[in-house]
């Protein structure tokens, strides 16, 4: 199997998913000329021609808003937030728009669109710019919410989430761009809605999803080394959540930590916090442990800013807790 | 109103400290930061800054006298208190409990009573509360566990799965925890050979353990001359051309004496006592891998020849390991014979649902006394071991008598 990046792997998504629909399109700033503010969309304005590669203003409200309504009259948009920040300009569009319409139309209108974009934190773009908003799109019903962590996932992911017939929140992280992982030459889609066990254990689950899976996997193999065998579970999809996955995990393992990048207060995590609790209660030997970001807008101190977020460190003391030891 | 004032963390790593002087007398003013006393700390000699204004009403640990960290040291509060001395006057047992609700424990409130009972009843409330785990709680339900007697290991003594399956296991096969340790430090394992547990083994282990803890042994010795068994055994060998084993002559022997005294032949059932007719005697034959006690049935009606003859059979098949598990369960006497290893005596446990075990050392030459004179016989030592419960002293004793009599003049079977 090719390694490839996963900046590749979501070109190859929609390059292959343009190929086979013509109603597919991609809208956003830089998408065009510049190749995708981080090169995402290489080469995709050379194949497909600027009026299915289009170039926007800096004006997210509009160009979204313009997605949406391409949508409802058939086409099938990929609209790209150049980060998820911007997205809060455009997010009258998605909340009452495009997670709306079937429902309001009475079924009569589908809104097949991808919003994605890069998601969370970087390094040193201060509070506005280092925003994980994942939370805010997983709470609105009429929406679908992707958060892939590998560029095997990202692929099959994307191709699912443009062939979907409902607005689709793809969320990508900037640092995850140039991370490779092996990628098939031929063809698949992974669907959405279905969790992933990164890593079978007996002692504990780990859930999460996007970015710090990266740090997961190094507080787990860490771990290992002292014989603790770490269970990961990677959602992938927030929205459908595979309930199911879950569960049956913590029935094994007896004991849940959540990992996520994002603030805990009425976060996604917290959510899947309360699920776990209710419905495996009597399966637990442990509360269940919850590692977010800081309850803070992010620092731009380098130091200050890796502190703030959910780090290898805290991940594997949170493990250690749910075990008592 | 009144406050307590708690001796201070002074270092970072002080857990008591001693007054070394109070800076203030009982009733005296202070302000507050003003110094009240000099406390000695595991570092150096501290001042102690009175937290706020008030009167010094009452110094609870002198100079000297050492206190814990966040125990009382004295009364603060304002001029024209009383206190409630009697409930002061111990401020060490009342501080332990106490420090979780320090700020409600305010004893010297205008209704010292009240305040005492309301804070008492939080107290035992939250003690009385049992923190467990959901899993832990299930597990101990499906077992059967008395979560009331285990103690948590968890944050703050919640119990947890661990606990529970601690437990389990020492409901079950091993002795309880604590009991049994490696003679050896963890650290010297490789001086350790493990052997894994065989079945019969831990059936062994847990019917003994069972029959030495539940029923209350008692003993009886005696020494039983056998010169005129030995002669009738001889004589019966020459007669009949066939080999007659000693211990066949016990179980024919103990099977008479027991035809006398019934209540021997009994086992206890919890609220009744079940008399035997029939006389069932077990043998406890040696094997490689543990011991079994093979059951020569209704011995009472049986003769001598065919006891010994039985008796061989199923000696022989028990040390194949071939006896099928009716033939060596339900003895209602045992007999345990380890005169062949030179012991001279030695005390059994009891083989349930049996309430006695006769254990019989070697035979040898032994110097008696009789009339005055020492005469050389040979003799036995029987150790009898009975169950409490349902053979007393002087019962035990008289079977053993008749026993002895008859081994010793075995003619007195005929009586």
């Amino acid at each position: 199997m090719a390694m490839i990046t996963f900046r590749e792997a979501l070109r190859q998504a929609m390059d292959e998913e343009m190929a086979r629909d013509e109603r597919v399109i991609l809208i956003g700033e830089e998408v065009g000329e510049y190749n995708g503010a981080y090169k995402v969309s290489q080469g995709l304005l050379e194949k497909y021609g600027p009026e299915r590669v289009i170039d926007t203003p800096i004006s997210e409200e509009g160009f979204t808003g313009i997605g949406v309504g391409a949508a409802i009259a058939g086409l099938r948009p990929i609209v790209e937030w150049m980060t998820f920040n911007f997205s809060l300009m455009a997010i009258d569009q998605v909340i009452n728009n495009a997670a709306k319409m079937l429902y309001m139309s009475g079924g009569q209108f589908n809104v097949p669109i991808v919003f994605r974009g890069p998601n969370g934190p970087a390094e040193c773009l201060a509070a506005q710019h280092s925003q994980a908003l994942q939370s805010i799109y997983a709470h609105v019903p009429g929406l679908k919410v992707v958060a892939p962590s590998t560029p095997y996932d990202a692929k099959g992911l994307l191709k699912s989430a443009i062939r979907d017939d409902n607005p689709v929140i793809f969320l990508e992280a900037e640092l995850m761009y140039s991370w490779k992982g092996e990628v098939p030459e031929e063809e698949y889609l992974i669907p959405i809605g279905k969790a992933d066990i990164k890593r079978e254990g007996k002692d504990v689950t780990v859930i999460t999803y996007s970015k710090p899976l990266k740090s997961v996997m190094e507080a787990v193999d860490a771990l290992s080394e002292e014989g603790i065998e770490v269970e990961v579970v990677d959602l992938r999809s927030l929205r459908p959540l595979d309930e199911e996955t879950i569960y049956r995990s913590v029935r094994k393992t007896n004991r849940c930590v959540i990992v996520e990048e994002a603030w805990p207060v009425a976060s996604f995590g917290s959510y899947v916090g309360w699920l776990v609790s209710k419905n495996t209660f009597d399966y637990l030997d442990a509360p269940v442990e919850l590692v977010s970001m800081e309850d803070v807008p992010m620092p731009y101190n380098h130091t200050l800013e890796l502190a703030a977020q959910p780090t290898t460190d805290k991940i594997v003391s949170a493990i250690k807790k749910v075990l008592y030891l | 109103m009144a406050e307590k004032l708690p001796m201070l963390a002074l270092s970072p790593t002080m857990e008591e400290g001693t007054i070394i002087s109070w800076k203030k007398k009982e009733g005296e003013k202070v302000e507050m930061g003003e110094v009240i006393c000099e406390v000695e700390t595991d570092k150096a000699a501290m001042e102690y800054e009175s937290p706020a204004s008030g009167v010094l009403l009452k110094i609870l640990v002198p100079e000297g006298k050492t206190a814990r960290v966040g125990e009382p040291i004295a009364i603060l509060g304002e001029e024209g208190e009383t206190l409630d001395l009697e409930t002061e006057e111990q401020p060490k047992v009342e501080a332990q409990p106490a420090e979780v609700e320090g700020a409600s424990k305010s004893s010297i409130e205008k209704t010292p009573e009240k305040a005492e009972k309301a804070h008492e009843t939080t107290v035992e409330e939250q003690s009385k509360r049992l923190k467990i785990s959901p899993l832990a709680k299930k597990l101990a339900e499906e077992h059967g566990i008395d979560v009331s007697k285990i103690k948590g290991s968890g944050p703050g003594g919640r119990i947890i799965k661990r606990d529970i399956e601690a437990a389990i296991s020492s409901t079950t096969l091993t002795p309880p925890a604590g009991i049994i340790k490696p003679a050896i430090a963890s650290a010297e394992t490789s001086e350790i050979q493990e052997i894994p547990i065989t079945q019969k083994r831990k059936i062994i282990a847990k019917r003994l353990s069972e029959s030495k803890f539940s029923a209350p042994h008692y003993y009886l010795r005696t020494k039983v001359i056998v010169d005129e068994l030995m002669k009738t055994r001889r004589i019966l060998e020459e007669e009949t051309g066939m080999k007659i084993s000693f211990n066949a002559f016990l179980i024919k022997l103990v099977a008479e004496a027991l035809k006398k005294h019934p209540r021997i032949n009994a086992s206890w059932g919890e609220d009744k006592i079940l008399l035997y007719k029939r006389i069932d005697i077990g043998l406890a034959v040696a094997q490689e891998d543990g011991l079994i006690t093979p059951v020569v049935r209704d011995c009472g009606s049986k003769g001598i020849l065919k006891i010994s003859e039985e008796l061989k059979d199923l000696i022989e098949r028990a040390r194949q390991g071939r006896l099928n598990p009716e033939e060596y369960t339900g003895a209602t006497f045992t007999i345990s014979n380890l005169g062949m290893f030179d012991i001279e005596e030695f005390t059994a446990i009891i083989n349930p649902p049996a309430s006695a075990i006769l254990a019989v050392g070697k035979i040898h030459d032994e110097p008696i006394v009789e009339d005055g004179e020492i005469h050389i016989h040979l003799v036995i030592r029987l150790t009898l071991s009975c169950d409490h419960r349902v053979i007393d002293g002087a019962v035990g004793a008289a079977f053993l008598q008749d026993l002895k009599r008859m081994i010793e003049m075995p003619l007195r079977t005929l009586l």
